[in-house]
């Protein structure tokens, strides 16, 4: 049975996370961010969960290890100055392989920037962000639906590798409303042997990302290095739109995805040969399906919010086989279908 | 009795396993360090208390670090100053574990002094083991927000200068100012004597947590020879003598005879309950009345704009929800933030029978100016063959453009004479549905309670959009 629900990205996700079993929420307000702190609020305590505001970002990002450590389904949401105080818990999460499900709504920066939309968290979220040779799992939605469905996703991702999974979205997705589809998921949560539960059980049970010896610590990470590159192998998502005959491929993810759409349709009612591919996954990055399209393309054109941060990772897969163009907007701004038709267009002129 | 006491606790691991090295039976503390006898007294007492297998030791950032090596409990390693945050999630997870937060001065008191403060008065159900040794142990012997006025640290070589210092700070006299805690003492590793209150005070701090669920402070002042440059007896003397003037022993706080207990039930809601309280119940059979519109093919992009309280941003959400229930595609974006306080507020909403792409609208195919401003604002959008729809009882102006359509309605002064300003924004929705033939005019009017919440302005809004509906019946001669 699916039934459909008009909602804010920012309900959307909590609605997700509920169903996924998600049963404690700790957070700090922040715009354009705080209606997901607000739901879970609303919520959470209804369906027998916790909710807690926190005393800070560092403070609220320690309680969801704690509650990962214990074993629960927990997670955090906030915007880019937010993540970058919980960078430090981060790293933690990461190192000591606890689950945990964290949303970043993402705004204009650097510093306080503003509270517009804006792509510019990419690197420190998909990159690592803070201290340590490890990755997250990174899920870039483009829709309220994909608010509610990778919230069930991340969840089961997280379990899956023992890691911290981000839903990385914009204050656009995170403040618009859509349609949803909503469907009660089966959830199956795995048996978490490795938790510490307060029991006789889990006694024997440790959870540290702590290893003095840097033979050990070399294993350590060496391990985690190993997980990535299994997620690497099993978990790369992406949508590719139009890309039959295209000559040009523009590559953009999250809120930017929406307007290519439209830009893509209304270039190929032109007949010009332009297609799309969205990645879903910024970690694991979609490299080798980018580097086939590279094969069949002429030009690859990233359009993105932000400095160029993951024009990078197309630079990565592509290489210097075929041109890449980029064309961005700064400081909260977001590209119009007009600007990016006319640089498409700028494009195949020069070419 | 006495073999007891001479027997290693079981709480304690036989053999230090996770410790590296040959030597596996003996703690990495220097000869005369507090933390042995500490966390000897915690182990016997979990022990007689018999909560060994519920418990959550945690280990902090400090010499204590390695804690996990003895203690034969659940143990969690953390980040430095952190333990009161991570004991808040473990114990909100599990209210039935036993939590140990064991932290040192400069983990408690410097870098995580946020962390302590709030969890001690949110009263979470966890103990605190403060060892405060007025130093920086593990890190070689830096200055602690407990170190003494004129002591000399690595980071104080000419002593701690209050100028540029700060204070020592008193932490059992902080937490104990605030209103959750149950317990908080200060107890001293001395002389066998005042170890012995301080056996006491772990053992009440631990049984305020296992029989009430509340929140117990034990700070202990101990000696750190290696730190203070001292053999262990003098160390010890130096705790009595001069440490403990600074930091006077004794109760804080003690309301554990009248503390009720800190409730701890997790609430067990089922599927059903769940998808209940989510608001995913069996769809509601198709209206007829919508019917009508399933084959319309739509493609409106609409900005609705004005000030901040005229109901734009919900002017927006109904065309959409009332859009989605006529089987379109809708998006609806607003702008959001301070933005929205006092100023200018607008949305972007997208009604349509294909897939929308981009939610944002920068061209719209109808604007509703809902004040001078955005009239201004937004006017040289609108696509060539667009509509405008204004408020002309608060605009003062009429449009300029020609190759648009201009539909003034005068939606503030019906409101006012239905009776509220406020629902003007309901006069322009029954406005534009008839006019453009959207949705089902009845429909919106029946389910309009869906979309605004309000029970008080229910029957008026509902009445500003049949005014709206016959305002344009009357003016543009529709059917």
């Amino acid at each position: 049975m699916a039934i459909t629900q008009f909602l804010k990205g920012n309900e959307a996700v909590v609605k997700g996370a509920i169903l996924a079993g998600c049963r404690a929420f700790f957070g700090y307000p922040i715009t354009p961010a705080s209606e997901i702190a607000h739901t879970a609020a609303y919520y959470m305590p209804l369906v027998g969960g916790t909710f807690l505001q926190a005393e800070s970002e560092v403070a609220a990002i320690n309680m969801v290890y704690g509650a990962a450590s214990a074993g629960i389904r927990v997670m955090t949401a906030s915007s880019g100055p937010g993540i970058s105080l919980k960078q430090e818990g981060i790293s933690y999460l990461a190192g000591s392989e606890l689950p945990c499900v964290i949303v970043d709504i993402m705004r204009g920066g650097p510093g306080l920037g503003n509270i517009a939309p804006d792509q510019s968290d990419y690197n420190q979220v998909v990159k690592g962000g803070g201290h340590g040779s490890y990755k997250n799992i990174v899920l870039a939605p483009n829709s309220v639906q994909e608010m509610f469905d990778f919230a069930i996703l991340a969840f089961d991702l997280a379990d899956k590798y023992r890691n911290p999974v981000f839903i990385l979205a914009d204050g656009f997705i995170g403040q618009m409303m859509e349609s949803v589809e909503i469907r009660i998921p089966e959830v199956k949560e795995p048996e978490k042997n490795w938790a510490v539960k307060g029991t006789v059980e889990t006694m024997d049970n440790l959870i540290t990302s702590i290893e003095l010896d840097p033979d050990d610590l070399e294993r350590h990470v060496s391990k985690l290095q190993q997980k990535y590159k299994i997620v690497e192998e099993q978990e790369v998502r992406y949508q590719s739109y139009m890309l039959d005959g295209a000559e040009i491929v523009i590559v953009a993810f999250g809120i930017v995805s929406r307007v290519v759409q439209t830009v893509v349709d209304e270039l190929r009612e032109k007949g010009v040969k332009v297609g799309m591919f969205r990645p879903i996954t910024l970690f694991p990055f979609p490299k080798n399906e980018i580097a086939d399209i590279a094969n069949e393309v002429e030009s690859f054109l990233v359009v993105e919010m932000n400095n160029g941060q993951m024009f990078d990772d197309v630079k990565l897969a592509v290489g210097n086989r075929k041109p890449i163009y980029f064309y961005n907007r700064l400081g909260g701004n977001v590209p119009t279908t007009k600007e990016i038709c006319d640089k498409v267009m700028e494009i195949l002129r020069r070419s | 009795m006495s073999k007891e006491i001479l027997k290693k606790s079981e709480v304690f691991y036989e053999v230090y396993e996770r410790k590296p090295g040959a030597d596996k039976l003996t703690t990495t503390y220097c000869p005369g360090c507090g933390h042995g006898i500490i966390h000897k007294m915690i182990a016997e007492a979990l022990e007689d208390f018999g909560v060994q297998d519920r418990t959550i030791f945690i280990s902090p950032v400090g010499c204590s670090v390695f804690a996990y090596y003895y203690f034969h409990t659940g143990n969690v390693q953390v980040a430095h100053g952190r333990a009161p945050a991570v004991a808040t999630g473990l114990k909100r997870a599990n209210p039935d574990s036993i939590v140990i937060s064991y932290q040192g001065d400069g983990d408690l008191a410097a870098i995580g002094g946020l962390e302590i403060l709030h969890a001690a008065n949110r009263g979470e159900g966890f103990t605190v083991i403060f060892v405060n040794n007025a130093i920086y142990g593990m890190t070689g012997g830096q200055m602690a927000p407990t170190t003494l006025i004129g002591q000399t640290t690595m980071t104080t070589p000419r002593g701690r200068d209050p100028v540029n210092d700060g204070y020592p700070i008193r932490m059992s006299e902080i937490i104990a100012t605030l209103e959750a805690p149950v317990y908080v003492e200060r107890v001293m590793l001395s002389d066998s004597k005042e170890i012995m209150k301080a056996r006491a005070a772990i053992r009440k701090a631990l049984k305020v947590q296992i029989e009430k669920n509340g929140f117990a402070f034990v700070e202990i002042l101990s000696p750190c020879p290696s730190g203070w440059k001292m053999t262990p007896s003098q160390a010890k003397r130096w705790v009595a003598d001069v440490l403990s003037k600074y930091f006077p022993v004794g109760v804080k706080k003690d309301i554990s005879a009248e503390f009720e207990g800190r409730k701890k039930e997790v609430k067990k809601v089922s599927k059903e309950e769940i998808a209940k309280i989510l608001g995913i119940v069996e769809a509601e059979e198709v209206d007829k009345r919508v019917n009508k519109y399933v084959d319309k093919d739509v493609s409106e992009e609409i900005k609705v704009a004005g000030f901040g309280g005229q109901g734009v941003l919900s002017l927006g959400i109904t065309l959409a929800y009332m859009g989605m229930k006529h089987g379109y595609k809708v998006s609806w974006l607003p702008s959001y933030g301070p933005e929205m306080r006092g100023g200018t507020a607008n949305c972007h909403v997208k009604i349509s029978k294909g897939s929308i792409g981009s939610p944002v609208v920068s061209y719209p195919t109808l604007l509703i100016a809902m004040n001078r401003p955005s009239l201004d604002r937004f006017e040289n959008d609108v696509v060539s063959g667009g509509i405008i729809v204004y408020d002309n009882s608060l605009i003062d102006r009429e449009p300029v453009r020609s190759d648009v359509t201009v539909i003034p309605i005068p939606a503030t002064k019906i409101a006012d004479e239905i009776g509220s300003t406020k629902i003007a924004n309901m006069v322009v929705v029954g406005a534009i549905v008839k006019y453009l033939d959207l949705m089902s005019v009845e429909y919106i009017i029946d389910s309009i309670d869906q979309v605004i919440k309000s029970k008080k302005l229910a029957d008026m809004n509902r009445e500003a959009i049949r005014k709206g509906v016959e305002y344009m019946t009357t003016n543009y001669k529709l059917g």
